[in-house]
């Protein structure tokens, strides 16, 4: 039975392509490829003007870096095409104009750092083109990611192991000398030596999203098993907490160890994200809400670097020449970039300290103004949009729950990052996802936006025709039948 | 340069509009939430066995013997000289039913006749699924679905 599908309508039920020619979903790889060409073009624009805003001599050069851009996500896309056909066509463009927006600010920040530098006589080491060499290799391992996980749900079996690394990998900067694992106050990095310095933090979010996704699809009856009634609120089970707790408790030790506010307050609230969609029951909410608040009384008072954020962000002014010199720079860039901001080029971001890592979207904020920063959370918002519409639509427990991990962690942190450098919340040292400097934290937003593209993928696929059933006799009614033995 | 600012910005502000537009296109075509409720389907499917209306065939009436063939535009019935089957009945009001095809099946939906319009004996009150076979009784009209 053929259903006359109305126009533009992308998939038949899975009972009529059953027993008829089924309309194929329309794949809009094409509309991806425009909307790259599209991001590509932005990019170039941007990197044209900055060059002319900073005096720089333009050249046919800058067409063909805007090119190399669009080939090297061409690349990308045509393993989307290869790999997973079905995938969304808004993730990949998103990614690729806030990841070239994130090249052009941080060539800029370099033009501003080089000039300081000749006047002072130093030497400075460009960051554009090592952060170019980290998108190459993290879209090769996004290109990686899409051809080795062919069927997301596969990583549901190595849950456990997942975990456990995850664990490992989110500890280990803290019980190492510190000779080896801080830098600039927190302990999150591990040196390579020449190889220079890796966040395995970054890496280890990811992993243990996976850990929470296949272990909660596994003990999901365990945690829905009604509880007591404390003022009206049914809440779970003392055992059943065991899992939360110690997310609670590793968080805190993170935290502690490494003297790192984001990562804990994400992990954190990620999990209790996910533990809400597992379950359906705001009581988990309340509950995780409520150890938050215990957990941030607690560490305020124990830890006195959590004491100094707080201190800032009630009050930078207060020690504007000291710890409040960051936030206070960060809020005079964006009062100077106004609505419409300075232009490209033509601000003075390069005065914010780790501009171009926590502080790269005052940067965007002082010269595209509260329009183009709108723009920015407008495109972080849409990424995040996707990947939860895709998790909505695949149809297995462990793909939703980790697809809404996976986007909700990017809104999350991408809240925790615009919140902290307005002063909205406290600032907490997290990097703006694709746009930051930083290796680990591209690479493994590369590998995340890989998985979602394979949820979304699998979530709009259409479903292979169910096999049609061998009409088998009852056992009772079915007659003797001889059979000839093979010679 | 004030000119190359702005319309850096606009530029910014064309590509999230594009993208809303991809967006919004999604939410027309059926998207991946519809397919993840088979039962309904399963159920409307076993009724009409597995086959779809092909054509409309008026069995009593004036017009007797008419057959219109369905393709999937929706169906106005009544006596506007507009309506796919013009109605030659004097119980028949101006626009007075139409049936219109979601997903497989063909829905029957009143449009405020003023003698109504009834599906074998009851009357149409809602959009009522219309099985093959089934008569549709339209003033002294009587219509069929047939595949």
């Amino acid at each position: 039975m053929s259903a006359p599908v109305p126009d533009g309508a992308g998939l038949t039920t899975g009972q009529a392509s059953s027993s008829g020619p089924t309309v194929r979903p329309p794949t809009r790889r094409g509309t991806e490829l425009s909307m790259l060409a599209f991001a590509a073009g932005l990019v170039t624009l941007a990197l044209v003007l900055v060059e002319s805003d900073q005096q720089q001599s333009l050249t046919m050069q800058v067409v063909y870096y805007g090119l190399a851009y669009l080939a090297l996500f061409g690349a990308a896309h045509f393993a989307v095409r290869r790999w997973a056909p079905f995938a969304d066509p808004l993730i990949l463009p998103c990614v690729a104009l806030l990841n070239g927006l994130g090249l052009v600010m941080i060539h800029r920040l370099d033009l501003a750092f080089a000039e300081r530098a000749a006047r002072a006589a130093k030497t400075y080491a460009d960051e554009a083109p090592k952060q170019l060499m980290y998108t190459t290799i993290g879209l090769i391992l996004f290109i990686a990611v899409l051809a080795l996980v062919r069927d997301h749900r596969t990583m549901a079996r190595y849950g456990y192991t997942c975990g456990l690394v995850g664990l490992g990998l989110l500890v280990l900067p803290g019980v190492l000398p510190s000779s080896i694992s801080e830098v600039g106050g927190a302990k999150l990095w591990i040196r390579l030596g020449p190889l220079g310095t890796i966040q395995p933090g970054e890496f280890a979010k990811i992993l243990l999203i996976v850990f929470v996704a296949a272990f909660l699809v596994s003990k999901r009856d365990l945690f829905t098993t009604a509880g007591r009634n404390l003022f009206g609120l049914e809440l779970p089970r003392a055992r059943d907490l065991g899992p939360l707790l110690a997310a609670w408790i590793i968080a805190l030790g993170v935290l502690a160890l490494e003297k790192d506010l984001g990562t804990s307050l994400l992990f954190f609230g990620t999990l209790l994200v996910m533990v809400y969609v597992a379950t359906e029951r705001s009581a988990w909410v309340i509950l995780g809400l409520a150890l938050f608040l215990v957990g941030a009384f607690v560490a305020y008072h124990l830890f006195s670097h959590v004491q100094v954020r707080v201190g800032n962000w009630i009050d930078p002014f207060a020690n504007y020449d000291t710890r409040g010199y960051q936030i206070a720079q960060s809020l005079f860039s964006l009062g100077t970039g106004g609505v419409a901001g300075t232009g490209l080029g033509a601000g003075r971001p390069d005065l914010i300290p780790a501009v171009d890592t926590d502080f790269i979207v005052s940067a965007i904020g002082e010269e595209l103004g509260f329009i183009g920063m709108a723009v920015l959370v407008l495109v972080y918002t849409l990424l995040s949009l996707r990947g939860l519409r895709s998790s909505l639509a695949v149809r297995d427990t462990f793909g939703k729950l980790l697809g809404g991990g996976l986007s909700f962690l990017i809104g999350l942190q991408v809240f925790i990052v615009v919140g902290g450098i307005s002063k909205l919340i406290p600032q907490t040292g997290l990097t703006a996802p694709f746009m930051s400097y930083g290796g680990s934290s591209l690479l493994a937003n590369y590998i995340l936006v890989a998985l979602l593209l394979r949820i979304s993928d699998a979530a709009r696929r259409p479903q292979s025709p169910p096999k049609p059933k061998v009409q088998q006799a009852p056992l009772a009614e079915a007659s003797t039948v001889m059979v000839e033995r093979p010679a | 340069m004030q000119l190359t600012r702005a319309g850096f910005l606009a530029l910014l502000w064309l590509f999230v509009l594009a993208a809303l537009r991809v967006v919004r296109s999604d939410l027309y075509a059926a998207s991946g939430v519809r397919v993840a409720v088979p039962g309904f389907r399963r159920g409307s499917l076993k009724g009409s066995r597995g086959k779809t209306a092909k054509q409309l065939v008026v069995t009593h009436g004036a017009l007797a013997g008419t057959r219109i063939s369905l393709d999937g535009r929706p169906i106005l019935l009544g006596r506007a000289d507009d309506s796919t089957l013009v109605l030659d009945d004097d119980y028949a009001s101006t626009r007075h039913a139409r049936l219109s095809l979601r997903g497989t099946d063909w829905y029957l939906e009143d449009l405020g006749s003023t003698n109504g319009t009834y599906l074998d004996r009851a009357k149409v009150t809602a959009p009522t699924r219309v099985p093959l076979g089934v008569p549709i009784r339209i003033g002294k009209t009587v219509i069929e679905l047939r595949s």
